[in-house]
């Protein structure tokens, strides 16, 4: 089995002493990432590994989203907003260019979010260029963006690597060779093994830029995560998957270990179409038979903080939901005898590949069990979970993280996975939207959490923890992860 | 028969036969004392004790959700035994029934049946067997049909190849002079005198199995958790191969004592069944 062959391989390597720390300051990284991206479009692929490779380093969209979860300006280098929040009007940074050469202007960001929003366009976030009225742009340096309705998230959006901005003759080609305004220019991609940046020395401020050229090394297996940073093959690893191993790095003075936050909001997803599903009761049974503390144990090795809605602490007006579905297995007997189920109850678990689901979806049918649920488990491959799942939703019952940040929206379509359709919800989000001052935003998204919580649309178990283990000397890596992405540009060697 | 009233005599000075009959019969025992016992429920999770190191009170330590590895072992023998005994009745009665047919009748139905066989043997096993599981969706009885189907051909050739020289055999020529018809011949003269090719393989065969729902469920796609395997037992060591290389170790070793034992047993009673060994 080729798979153990390799941690045969790497187990030898482990064996090996760690090359002498060269004299000179390092100019050259090696990031461990688990997935290999399927391409390097994040404006066609939905894969959230295609920005942890390229946003910030090869694209760069109009507003960024920074390493503590704010917004700042990026192409954009200011914008207004209309009194009733519908048009924004974006004053474009001067003089900046496209790594083939091409100068960035406001035709560029037309073409890449009109092509967003096409017909044909496979972009995650499309509804939100499809909410996009009309763009103006009155000179190369200014456009003018109008919304069919109010979106309080749309700069946030802006900034996400869906939205970044591509040079429209070689959108077609960036899937392969990706052609940004960013600080780093594609090198080669070896498929299955690693992916190489280097430095494009026409950057704007190529001078503030720390590293030559960067490798992304693709590791998906845990024991081979270990073994690439203890070979010294990987000089950090963000969003280390070995947690089991994390001691042995936290004892070791080559190596610092950061733990943060992610966005991944971690649940047990629920078929609400399904019977006896479609009953709140039913759902709430399952929400208050699961221990949020054991599952954190056994699979996130007791890091991640638990939550009670789909939202998570770092996100604005957050409030601590999880008050509403404690852990209560008598509770969830006898709302299953109130819901008239009669059990054992029988459910598919459908688990894809990551720790999370596979060891937290054992825990998951375990306590299942003991209130008369019996959840027969399904692993199935990333491949198989996207079409059987997300897609063509057959399913009851699926343990996932959803990694994007501030996505309540997917709870207003009702064609969702989660086949959630509740007017009243939907209702709640638009007004968040039309809200004109942020208390009164604030107050909504209380309620939009509140409402999630009280349907019980799923279980909400725990926010994944985000690891970095590095050698010690690098600096400048994210510690939390608004969102999936490696800004190469501010890190370096100390 | 002769050879039959022989055997033990043999069998004494035949060590590999020994050692491969107490392994097979201790792996028999082992599934058997798991319908009756085991240390602990093979399902109970422990988070608080997870990767606990071998001692007094779990023997082979406990896994990544605190399940104990003996108890797990103990039912993953269960597993492997039943996937087995299954898989290689499938082949031996699908595989027996093509190839005798093919002998007694010849002709176009030998050469089709021949060719069939061909044709699977030209996909390795393990490689169709991942495509059928694939397809017809991961799971124990998934993983059963596909191994099955892929000791037919096995079967079917073993069959053929004794069968045919048996019917050249004169008792066979008598019967036949005599007026029986090919089904009788078959049943009365032929399969007898193949049985001993046929045990052999199936004890051959039997490992393999055990090998193939291993690497099926090693990849996720034979027994689904929380059904315990060998094979994803060593998967799931995976993950953990620097905290905890026993949980690695123990499955491993419990797969590699399962299939030498069953092909010590296979090698010794083919020796022991095979006629110019017995002319010695």
């Amino acid at each position: 089995m080729p798979r153990t062959a390799c941690v045969i391989a790497a187990l030898a390597l482990a064996l090996l002493p760690a090359p002498a720390p060269a004299e000179e300051k390092k100019t050259t990284l090696v990031l461990g990432m688990v997935l290999e991206p399927p391409g390097l479009d994040p404006t066609s692929g939905a894969a959230a590994a295609i920005g942890e490779v390229t946003q910030y380093n090869i694209y760069e969209g109009l507003t960024r989203i920074t390493a503590e979860g704010t917004l700042a300006p990026l192409l954009a280098e200011s914008w207004t907003v209309s009194p009733d929040r519908r048009t924004y009007r974006f004053a474009l940074r001067r003089g900046v260019r496209f790594q083939n050469g091409e100068p960035f202007t406001a035709a560029d960001v037309k073409f890449s979010f009109a092509r967003a929003a096409a017909p044909g366009s496979t972009n995650k976030e499309k509804a939100v260029f499809a909410d996009i009225a009309a763009i103006d742009t009155p000179d190369p340096a200014t456009v003018a963006i109008t919304l069919t309705r109010a979106d309080p998230n749309f700069l946030f959006s802006l900034g996400e690597s869906t939205g970044v901005i591509l040079e429209p003759k070689s959108a077609d080609g960036d899937a392969t060779h990706p052609i940004g305004t960013g600080p780093f220019q594609f090198e080669s991609w070896v498929k299955g093994a690693s992916i190489t940046l280097a430095k494009w020395p026409g950057y704007r401020d190529a001078a503030a830029i720390g590293l030559e050229r960067a490798t992304f090394r693709i590791i998906s297996d845990p024991a081979a995560q270990t073994a690439a940073l203890l070979a010294g093959d990987v000089d950090a690893f963000p969003r280390f998957g070995a947690l089991d191993s994390l001691k042995q790095f936290q004892g070791d003075a080559r190596f610092t270990v950061t733990i943060g936050s992610t966005e991944g909001k971690t649940i047990l997803a629920i078929n609400n179409k399904r019977k006896p599903l479609d009953d709140v009761r039913v759902r709430r049974a399952i929400a208050a038979a699961i221990d949020r503390t054991a599952v954190i144990d056994g699979a996130s090795n007791g890091m991640g903080v638990p939550i009670g809605s789909h939202y998570t602490p770092n996100d604005p007006f957050y409030i601590d939901l999880t008050g509403l579905s404690p852990y209560d297995p008598a509770k969830a007997r006898a709302l299953l005898a109130e819901a008239g189920v009669s059990l054992p109850l029988k459910l598919t678990l459908t688990l894809p590949p990551p720790p999370y689901a596979r060891q937290g979806g054992q825990i998951v049918a375990a306590e299942l069990a003991e209130i008369g649920v019996e959840a027969r488990i399904e692993t199935v491959e990333w491949a198989q979970w996207l079409d059987g799942v997300y897609k063509r939703k057959n399913y009851d019952l699926t343990m996932i993280s959803h990694v994007e940040p501030r996505d309540l929206a997917i709870y207003a379509n009702p064609d969702y996975y989660f086949q959630y359709d509740s007017a009243e919800f939907r209702a709640i989000l638009d007004k968040v939207g039309a809200a004109a001052d942020a208390g009164e935003r604030g107050r909504w998204l209380e309620a939009a959490q509140r409402r999630l919580a009280e349907d019980q649309v799923n279980a909400f178990l725990y926010v994944l923890p985000q690891v970095t283990v590095a050698k010690k000397g690098v600096a400048g890596l994210w510690r939390n992860s608004p969102i999936f992405a490696n800004d190469l540009a501010a890190v370096s060697w100390q | 028969m002769s050879i039959a009233a022989a055997l033990p005599g043999r069998a004494a000075g035949n060590p590999g036969i020994a050692i491969g009959g107490a392994l097979t019969l201790a792996l028999l025992l082992t599934a058997a004392l798991s319908l009756l016992w085991t240390p602990y429920s093979p399902y109970a999770i422990d988070v608080p004790h997870r990767l606990a190191l071998p001692s007094m009170r779990h023997w082979f330590g406990t896994d990544a959700l605190g399940r104990d590895v003996v108890s797990m072992l103990m039912v993953g023998a269960q597993n492997s035994i039943l996937v087995g005994v299954i898989a290689v009745s499938v082949g031996l009665l699908a595989g027996t029934a093509l190839g005798a047919l093919a002998a007694a009748r010849r002709g176009w139905v030998e050469e089709a049946a021949m060719r069939l066989a061909d044709f699977t043997f030209a996909f390795p096993a393990i490689l169709s067997a991942i495509m059928l599981t694939a397809l017809l969706g991961a799971g124990i009885v998934n993983s059963i049909v596909a191994i099955g189907i892929f000791n037919v051909p096995i079967f079917a050739r073993v069959t053929r190849g004794s069968a045919k020289a048996v019917w050249q055999r004169d008792f066979v020529l008598a019967a036949r002079a005599a007026g029986r018809a090919p089904l009788g011949i078959t049943l009365v003269h032929v399969l007898p005198n193949i049985l001993s090719a046929l045990i052999v393989q199936a004890t051959i065969q039997f490992a393999n199995a055990i090998l193939w729902e291993a690497a099926l469920a090693y990849l996720g796609l034979g027994t689904q958790p929380p059904q315990p395997s060998w094979g994803r037992m060593l998967n799931d060591a995976q993950a953990q191969l620097f905290q905890a290389p026993w949980l690695a170790l123990f499955p491993g070793v419990a797969i590699m004592l399962a299939v030498l034992g069953l092909n010590l047993l296979g090698d010794g009673l083919r020796d022991l069944y095979d006629p110019r060994m017995a002319r010695r």
